[in-house]
């Protein structure tokens, strides 16, 4: 029997008793959403690159391949994966950044996971083997199931082999800083993003803007002589920690919450470090502030909060709106009727 | 309930001018862009309000009655053709645009709105809406999301599903949702993803944020010939191996090259197998570093004629050849055919040589002008509605290329729909267990199956009666169904 085959057969089973399964391969998220209890269900063994052909923009690899392999597959192509993804811990796979669907700093730029997603092949909560998308970069029949399975914390179905789009790495990027007050990293930011410059990431924390530009040499040189400031000189570093949470900000016992919002939206101005990264998008705070204080806040901004990691682990998403909350569960019971795949892991009853 | 009663509901609840029930009036939605299919409506709702789209999807909730959702009917693939018992429910008039946020880099508009009207408005803060279907000028934004529009610049920004940021719907019964929001993610499963490209079978889109992206600094095209359409596809290939992504990157054989220029003369090598059309955007400095290489990875794959455009006025003429291919076909034939599969560029030569061998098997000429960065194939077959039965071989040579594209790991439609058009061809990439999977999504928005019925998802019996004409090495698709 293949792996696959037993998967199927632990899903059937499981469909059939009512028992729940907590999905998870490396565990480097298992930090991320709400617990689960239920039987684990490991995807780990299914492992591989099926497929990659670098003038293609694509790759195809099994949910259990460790993000590490995929990533220096494509760095000897001199491609990569231009979400950026974190890795939060070794033992990151393919499999588990997709079903949580993480972005790095690039994203405000170039996308977010979801937007790199071509293709999906899982297993529903019934045991069948589904694909929908491919491996091409348009593709326009069916729903786009693909795409609504990322970030989907494996309460959907569980992913077997992804296809992704991927871009050639820019020959040159530079990181450059700006010492500024928060108001006006937000403002520059947001004024820079509305002129044709080839931005790739922007955080301000510590009094410091850092904005870096990626592309061709001379375009890249080109933008750095109009915007300014002092190139910093372990950017690949500064870049590498604040997309893993290794800087300064995030080694603090508060929970971690990070909220987002539309990128000019004031700083949120509540008892707490904030730190802002995707060009003002994204605002990650340290504070033991209420839940609600924090959704409210959001929401005023508008935007949404999570709580990333710490605090109350049951109430962790933003809550919807009641007929998004349905709309929800009947969508989770298409897919899943005996509600066995990560049950609650996203919300209770989901 | 019988026809009038729905149509007396209606009118009842609605201002007179919103409801058409006349014959004459019902003609001008008979079909969309695909005018092979045409069919009339039962009867046409033009609402002017929210309230009243609201009302109309409530009334037929309630009554069981099916509702189509239109825009400007510029779509390829019968998405919109009416139901002869149903509502056809126009979005028309809903054609504002309701406000830009400059800082926020987003437009929130009416679906009515035209694709091109969106970067009108825009441009006068630097900014624009990137993806560019042809239909641009007509097309509504809400078809674009219907349908998940691309364009000739999605190769380097993407398809409608990543330059839209949230979404109104209302539900067939007139439950109004908030899907994907201003900031650049929403908390829950991402049915922004979902809702786009679901040709209007699990909702009404009300209104659209969209993304706005800077205007270029600046943008050249660079033409090139070659001596075959394998040099030209080659020359694509190698210009990604090269670590350019241009904004866009178009192919034309020769066919589509001498129809062009014998419409609007844009100066293309009437000689050449194929030319490429490729354009380099961003600041001065980017555009002119990668112009360099293109100019060199051209030159190495054999390219026999190079230019650049030397400023608007020329790039400009470039594109009008492109622009005007398929109305240029339209003088040469008096139908023409516009075909949507896209392949993985590898097997671009191979899948050519095989739809020019199928166009000599059907006698049925063939010209080809496509996105040939993404692999999107738009092969326009060239025939005479008024032969008897040249209309159903065309659409059979149509649906043999579709699988070809299956076959070679691509797919059926890359950015035109299935809509009617491709429904059987869906049975072709998509078995059983992954179509009730579909079914069950739609049942969720949709229980009552009310949104456009019959497109975009086959039901499981079409795809038997298909099948049972498509058998494929001797082994019957979908072989657990009952066949009829």
């Amino acid at each position: 029997m293949s792996l696959v085959e037993s998967l199927q057969d632990t899903l059937r089973d499981a469909a059939a008793t009512g028992t729940p399964l907590s999905i998870h391969a490396g565990g480097s998220k298992s930090f991320y959403g709400r617990p689960v209890a239920g039987t684990g269900f490991s995807v780990a063994e299914y492992t591989g690159i099926i497929d990659y052909s670098p003038t293609e923009l694509v790759i195809s690899a099994r949910a259990g391949t460790p993000l590490s392999e995929l990533e220096s597959a494509l760095a000897k192509e001199n491609q990569m994966l231009p979400f950026e993804p974190p890795h939060f811990g070794p033992g990151a796979t393919l499999g588990g950044t997709i079903a949580c669907g993480f972005s790095g700093p690039r994203r405000p730029y170039a996308g977010a996971a979801r937007d790199f997603v071509l293709g999906i092949t899982c297993l529903n909560g019934r045991g069948e083997r589904l694909r929908f998308g491919g491996q091409v970069m348009k593709n326009v029949a069916g729903y786009d199931l693909s795409r609504t399975l990322t970030g989907s914390l494996g309460t959907l179905a569980v992913l077997l082999d992804i296809s992704l789009k991927v871009l050639p790495r820019p020959e040159t990027e530079v990181t450059l800083c700006h010492e500024v007050s928060a108001e006006q990293a937000l403002q520059q930011l947001n004024t820079w993003a509305s002129q044709p410059l080839p931005l790739s990431g922007g955080c301000y924390n510590d009094g410091q803007l850092r904005v870096r530009l990626s592309g061709f040499e001379q375009g890249v040189q080109a933008a750095a002589r109009q915007l300014g400031g002092e190139e910093l000189a372990d950017a690949d570093g500064f870049w590498q920690d604040l997309r893993e949470q290794r800087l300064g900000f995030f080694q603090d016992e508060r929970p971690l919450w990070r909220v987002s919002v539309p990128p000019a939206a004031a700083e949120l101005a509540l008892e707490a470090g904030e730190l802002i990264d995707w060009g003002g998008a994204q605002r990650w705070l340290k504070t033991s502030l209420p839940t609600q204080t924090l959704r409210d806040a959001a929401v005023r901004a508008g935007g949404h909060a999570t709580c990333y990691r710490g605090g109350n682990r049951e109430d962790v998403f933003h809550p919807l709106d009641p007929a998004l909350q349905a709309l929800h569960q009947r969508l989770k019971a298409s897919f899943d009727p005996a509600g066995i795949l990560n049950p609650g892991r996203m919300y209770s009853g989901i | 309930m019988s026809d009038t009663t729905i149509i007396d509901l209606l009118r009842e609840r609605l201002p007179r001018e919103c409801v058409l029930s006349e014959a004459e009036d019902l003609r001008p939605y008979e079909c969309d862009g695909l005018s092979a299919y045409r069919r009339l409506p039962m009867v046409v709702v033009i609402p002017q309000t929210l309230e009243q789209v609201q009302t109309t999807l409530k009334l037929c909730a309630q009554n069981g009655v099916a509702v189509v959702a239109r825009g400007a009917g510029t779509g390829l693939s019968g998405g919109a053709l009416p139901l002869s018992d149903g509502v056809l429910l126009s979005m028309a008039r809903f054609n504002r645009i309701l406000g830009i946020d400059t800082a926020n880099r987003t437009a929130r508009v009416q679906p009515g709105v035209t694709n091109l009207s969106i970067s009108k408005a825009a441009a006068p803060h630097g900014l624009y809406y990137a993806p560019d279907p042809s239909s641009q000028i007509a097309c509504s934004i809400g078809g674009n999301v219907a349908e998940n529009a691309g364009g000739v610049h999605c190769l380097k920004y993407g398809l409608t599903v990543h330059n839209i940021q949230q979404l109104e719907v209302l539900t067939i019964d007139g439950e109004h949702l908030t899907i994907g929001s201003q900031a650049l993610d929403s908390p829950g499963y991402d049915l922004l993803a979902l809702m786009t490209g679901s040709e209007g079978l699990l909702g009404v889109i009300t209104e659209i944020t969209v993304k706005l992206l800077p205007l270029p600094e600046t943008a050249q095209v660079v033409l090139a010939a070659f001596a075959s359409v394998e040099a030209a596809g080659a020359a694509v290939t190698a210009t990604i191996a090269n670590g350019i992504i241009p904004a866009g990157l178009e192919l034309l054989d020769n066919p589509a090259i001498r129809a062009v220029e014998q419409f609007v003369h844009a100066g293309y090598p009437e000689d050449a197998a194929a030319i490429l059309l490729c354009e380099l955007d961003g600041t001065a400095a980017d555009v002119a570093a990668q112009i360099e290489r293109v100019d060199q990875v051209f030159r190495a794959a054999g390219a026999t004629e190079l230019r650049v455009s030397r400023d608007e006025q020329e790039r400009q003429r470039f594109w009008a050849g492109r622009k005007a291919a398929f109305p240029a076909m339209g003088r040469l034939s008096p139908d023409y055919y516009c075909m949507d599969g896209t392949i993985p560029r590898r097997h671009l030569s191979r899948v050519l040589a095989e739809i020019e061998r199928m166009s000599t098997e059907y006698g049925l000429p063939i010209c080809n002008v496509f996105h040939a960065g993404d692999g999107n194939l738009h092969p326009l077959i060239l025939y005479d509605a008024n032969r008897p039965g040249e209309l159903e071989r065309t659409e059979e040579l149509g649906g043999k290329i579709l699988e070809l594209c299956v076959a070679v790991g691509g797919t059926i439609t890359g950015e035109h729909g299935v809509g009617l058009e491709k429904i059987n061809q869906m049975c072709v990439q998509f078995d059983t267990g992954e179509l009730t999977q579909l079914h069950a999504v739609k049942a969720a928005f949709d229980p009552q199956g009310l949104l456009n019925p019959g497109k975009a998802i086959p039901t499981l019996h079409r795809c038997a009666e298909f099948g049972a004409m498509h058998v494929h090495h001797g082994q019957l698709p979908h072989p657990e169904l009952e066949r009829f």
